[in-house]
């Protein structure tokens, strides 16, 4: 499952619309770039550079499904909860064009397309719901993991959502079936969205527990701990 | 092979010699003619294959290779397979199967132009190291704040991988071997650890970085060297001899 990628190759959907995508990127990238030297100014190249090695290596890593199945990380959630969701989408965006252009994974025309799925989409998403939850959930180990691993399932779906959102602005004429179609690429992601939400959660939740102040979502507020008895 | 390395292979063929970014050029002009080409003009994409396999061969890079990495793409395949089935439109009998003729000209669209974007990209990520793309991309005006993130990603991927790696060993080793998803606590937990050490590293590197007197700008030029009319010319010649085609095929055909 490693090798296969779900990046958009050449042609799956129109040029006027990947191009329209490109440019929605690249303004999202600017935005992102902006946003994120404002929280980390000079520290941004070096601080970036190592998260985006560390979604490179966390998208290396096979977990397991079910017995033969497995499946690697897309990592926007992971990127968004703790890196936050504009220094995450850059990250992310990196990760893409380095697979576009050193693995020849997803077509270079197709990489706007591909950055606001992945990157964009699946980031903001993901960190909307993480917040939204967290104001619902106790602050504790298993709210946190909830809330983590809601915003991993609702961000592969998301991502995946905009693709068929952008398949039904420039993609094939399917007529009738879009509806089936949809709803398969829907149902198979949100089957990737739970595995993604699992390793996502025990990811976050590990992380939160000895360096809370490195989890963004938690916006620098520790975890509340279960009462322990004085020794 | 480190898999952060890309899928460069080391040569030196006139391939290999061309100016990174002449080929990323290259290769977006060449998508772009794929891309642009009718799914009518069967001959058209025949020539482009044929033009990749000539590259390719200049290159010397074998041709088993290319078409086991071009199996990346093969979750779209099964899109492509599917499109005969779900396009409405006059059906056609193959066999004991009904489908539709525009279904099955749209999957045949999609097979052949993915599989020559796959070869195309396929060309620029073989024969040009890391370093030379991002030079290229730095010469071709990319912003040099994303440049930067990106070569300090690659050169720490390797640092970042070895340790999962690593990780993923000390838990073979203590018999850990997860085949549910239920069981698989150990090794997200392991890619927390990893994260924390990323940041940390980062802020450490960044500290060096900042006792060395740095301002937020890499006070060295990686600026490459520029490529000459000749190299110009020669690598768009595929694309120019692609675009070609695909205008003649979009406008006469």
């Amino acid at each position: 499952m490693s090798d296969l990628a779900l990046h958009i190759p050449t042609d799956v959907v129109n040029g006027p619309t990947s191009l329209a995508f490109a440019l929605l990127a690249a303004i999202a990238v600017g935005a992102c770039v902006v946003k994120a030297r404002r929280h980390l100014d000079e520290r941004l190249v070096p601080l970036a550079g190592l998260a985006t090695a560390f979604i490179f290596a966390a998208q290396m890593l096979n977990f397991p499904i079910a017995a033969v199945v497995s499946g690697h990380l897309l990592g926007g959630a992971l990127a968004a909860a703790l890196l936050g969701p504009w220094l995450g989408a850059l990250c992310v965006t990196v990760v893409i064009v380095i697979q576009a252009l050193l693995f020849a994974d997803g077509a270079v025309t197709a990489l706007g397309l591909n950055v606001v799925n992945m990157a964009v989409i699946a980031s903001f998403a993901g960190y909307g719901v993480i917040l939204l939850a967290l104001k619902v959930l106790p602050r504790t180990r298993w709210g946190l993991g909830a809330a983590v691993f809601a915003a991993s399932v609702v961000s592969v779906v998301a991502a995946s959502a905009g693709f068929v959102l952008q398949f039904w602005l420039g993609g094939e004429e399917v007529g009738q079936s879009f509806g089936e179609l949809a709803a398969a690429i829907l149902g198979t992601h949100v089957l990737v969205g739970i595995g993604e939400g699992v390793i996502t959660a025990g990811a976050v939740t590990a992380v939160a527990a000895v360096r809370p102040d490195l989890v963004h979502a938690l916006r620098g507020s520790r975890l509340a701990q279960p009462a322990k008895e004085t020794v | 092979m480190n898999p952060v390395d890309g899928l460069h292979r080391p040569g030196d063929s006139p391939v290999h010699r061309l100016r990174p970014q002449v080929k990323i050029v290259a290769l977006v002009a060449f998508t772009c003619a794929i891309a642009a080409t009718p799914r009518e003009a069967v001959w058209a994409f025949g020539v482009y294959a044929a033009l990749l396999s000539g590259l390719f061969l200049l290159a010397r890079v074998p041709l088993a290779w290319v078409l086991s990495r071009s199996l990346v793409e093969s979750p779209f395949l099964l899109l492509a397979l599917a499109f005969p089935f779900m396009v409405e439109g006059d059906p056609v009998q193959i066999g004991f199967l009904r489908v539709s003729e525009p279904g099955l000209w749209a999957g045949w669209n999609l097979l052949a132009k993915a599989t020559l974007g796959v070869w195309a990209a396929l060309l620029l990520s073989a024969t040009t190291p890391i370093a030379a793309v991002l030079a290229g991309l730095s010469r071709l005006r990319c912003p040099e704040i994303l440049l930067q993130i990106t070569a300090f990603a690659i050169r720490y991927a390797h640092l970042t991988v070895a340790e999962v790696t690593q990780m993923r060993l000390a838990r073979l080793a203590r018999c850990d071997d997860p085949r549910f998803l239920w069981q698989a606590g150990a090794l997200a937990r392991s890619l927390g650890v990893v994260f924390i050490r990323s940041f940390e590293r980062g802020e450490r590197v960044w500290q060096a970085m900042a006792a060395r007197g740095y301002t937020g700008r890499l006070p060295l030029e990686v600026g490459p060297a520029p490529a000459s009319a000749l190299q110009w010319t020669a690598a768009l010649a595929a694309p120019a001899i692609a675009a070609g085609i695909a205008t003649w095929t979009a406008v006469f055909a």
